[in-house]
């Protein structure tokens, strides 16, 4: 699955016995040597930070399965015990919980990274498809368990994401209950939420083996989005890159370690710690960081069903970017009106995020202030109407800008080759 | 001989494809036969559909309260409206309506067939996304929805906000002038 010709030769008489057999020592080796672009600079790591991402979550997830009760009178109560009475569960279940949130942080920079360079374009489109297919599963992952610990947000973004199926016309309202298993969210959910969330992790393990499979087929991108030439274009992925992305994880691992030691409630929401009451709504429903800026989208429009049809539309967008930029130019460095475009792109995602955490009436940049009933109050822009102007740049971010810049943007020139872009024309001259 | 053989593969491709065919059947009904229980289970099983009815005694209701009890699942409210809401109620012109319906259309008459004003039961969930709306809040002096910011009236209808619909009425019939049962 490499795509390059093997180098492994077997040494001892065990390996070779092996290779005839089933040869996935060459498949390891052959993967060790694979040429990677000599160019790829930090942003490329988060590959690698994200396939440890997922070991971690797998095991730490295999462990609380152990200690966990999925059933509405024991699931609050198995969490706290975890974090309190099992040995180490004070480490286990954050390191889960946290991890979540470093797995969306991670994956973040690893798609806004392809965006930036361009690694959605041929011959790339089924290797960033199945990208967001992960995304996809993941976000089903997330929200699955997110409501196991059975607290007030557990339980109220479950109802609040399952009402979506009651949305859809006619069968709406007999989806739901079959999703549910009940009239609402209760123990046959929940038992079923956490059958679904132990599977859908092996699923993503399956899909990113198509993933790395697609990307060594068609070989690694790279920042000046030039297909390597020659020989001199590529370095060996072990040690080269094997250490960069070794050094990579390691600061990754200290940013994890700062919130998994000091502040691991600082990513979730206190109002977890309440048991799930079905009879009492939480004031201010909001879900975890990662995914408030596609909440600001659903709440950007006043109507049930085209708020989730635009949620779901902004992940849909991604499947078909590859069609949508029509420019030959892969990488935003040579596409200096693009890559403004980007940078504002990715403000507007930073602004929905804000909006998502936002109650939707506030304001949320004070222009002066108004009077009502005598008291003086703040006017302005609302969370309403920032997220609907976010939500606008961020459709037209995809539908018109990358297709309308693609024709008419004229980008600067391109280095001849990678070798060329690291070392420049002097030695490039040596060198030929 | 060779118009012989040619005859023989015919019979023998005839007689395949009518095995492929009758196997491809058989195989076809026995996936969708094995596929139904796999799809029905996750539907609601029977002890969660008995889960019935529930009776409310309304003379435990004091005028202006509301009682909230649990029923399949989800709050249902029982309010005890006051003159003042019950008059609010009735003058609002169905034209301003997003799901028009009438107070009294709200309402479930009792024994003697008369509709009473003065109890409005509903299932207390919004229509919007499902929280629970607060009572004696919003614009409209009925109830607000704190999730997404949906307004309904004493009537318990859809007045401003996300929401698509009214709350819903659960079925509910009188089982003397003061008890109801509901489910």
């Amino acid at each position: 699955m490499s795509g390059h010709p093997s180098t492994y030769e077997p040494k001892y008489a065990a390996t070779k016995w092996m290779d005839q057999r089933l040869p996935i020592i060459r498949m390891g080796a052959d993967f060790m040597t694979y040429p990677s672009p000599r160019n790829l600079n930090y942003w490329y790591t988060f590959g690698a930070i994200l396939a440890l991402c997922l070991v971690v979550q797998i095991i730490s997830g295999i462990i609380l399965a152990m200690h966990y009760v999925p059933s509405i009178d024991g699931a609050f109560a198995s969490v706290q015990r975890i974090r309190r009475d099992v040995p180490f569960g004070w480490l286990l279940q954050p390191m889960h919980a946290v991890g979540a949130s470093m797995f969306f942080l991670a994956v973040y920079m690893h798609m806004f990274r392809g965006l930036y360079y361009g690694s959605y374009k041929a011959p790339r489109e089924v290797l960033w498809i199945v990208g967001c297919l992960i995304y996809l599963v993941m976000m089903a992952t997330a929200f699955l368990g997110y409501t196991l610990p059975w607290g007030q947000m557990s339980f109220w973004g479950a109802t609040v994401i399952t009402g979506f199926f009651g949305a859809v016309p006619i069968v709406g309202e007999s989806l739901q209950q079959w999703l549910l298993g009940g009239y609402a969210v209760d123990n046959a959910t929940l038992n079923r939420f956490f059958a679904l969330h132990y599977l859908l992790p092996f699923i993503i393990a399956g899909l990113v083996g198509l993933h790395v499979w697609a990307l060594h087929h068609v070989g690694q991108n790279n920042p000046i989005g030039v297909t390597e030439k020659t020989k001199s274009d590529t370095l060996s992925f072990h040690p080269y890159y094997t250490v960069k992305d070794a050094f990579a994880v390691a600061v990754f691992l200290l940013i994890f370690a700062f919130f998994l030691f000091y502040q691991p409630d600082a990513l979730g929401h206190a109002d977890n710690y309440i048991e799930a009451d079905p009879m009492k709504t939480p004031a201010h429903i909001v879900p975890e960081w990662y995914f408030l800026p596609f909440y600001a989208i659903l709440r950007a429009v006043p109507d049930k069903l085209a708020g989730i049809l635009l949620m779901g539309g902004a992940i849909v967008v991604l499947f078909v970017l590859p069609w949508l930029d029509t420019s030959k130019v892969k990488s935003l460095r040579f596409r200096p009106v693009a890559r403004g475009f980007f940078l504002i792109f990715i403000v507007m995602c930073f602004v929905l995020g804000w909006c998502g955490a936002g109650t939707p009436d506030d304001v949320a940049l004070p222009f002066g202030s108004k009077m009502v009933d005598g008291v003086s109050v703040d006017s302005g822009l609302t969370f309403y109407r920032l997220s609907q102007i976010a939500t606008i740049y961020y459709f037209a971010y995809f539908l018109i800008i990358l297709p309308v810049l693609g024709l008419v943007e004229k980008p600067i020139k391109r280095p001849d080759s990678i070798t060329q872009s690291v070392l420049g024309d002097k030695k490039h001259e040596k060198t030929a | 001989m060779s118009d012989t053989l040619d005859t023989n593969e015919h019979i023998d491709e005839e007689k395949r494809d009518f095995i492929f065919i009758a196997t491809g059947a058989v195989a076809a009904a026995g996936a969708a036969s094995v596929a139904w229980p796999l799809v029905a289970q996750m539907g609601k099983a029977a002890d969660t559909l008995a889960a019935g009815s529930i009776e409310i005694d309304l003379t435990k209701i004091a005028e202006g309260q509301q009682l909230k009890t649990l029923w399949r699942g989800k709050p249902v409210f029982v309010r005890h409206r006051t003159a003042k809401e019950i008059a609010e109620a009735e003058a609002v012109p169905l034209s301003d309506l997003k799901d028009p319906a009438t107070d009294d259309s709200r309402l479930v008459a009792n024994p003697e067939g008369k509709v009473d004003p003065k109890y409005l039961v509903m299932v207390g969930v919004c229509t919007h996304f499902g929280c629970v709306p607060v009572g004696e809040a919003g614009d409209f002096d009925g109830w607000y929805c704190p999730c997404h910011g949906s307004h309904y009236d004493t009537s318990g209808r859809i007045r401003k906000g996300p929401a698509p619909t009214n709350m819903a009425i659960p079925p509910y019939a009188f089982i003397s002038d003061t008890v109801i049962k509901v489910g």
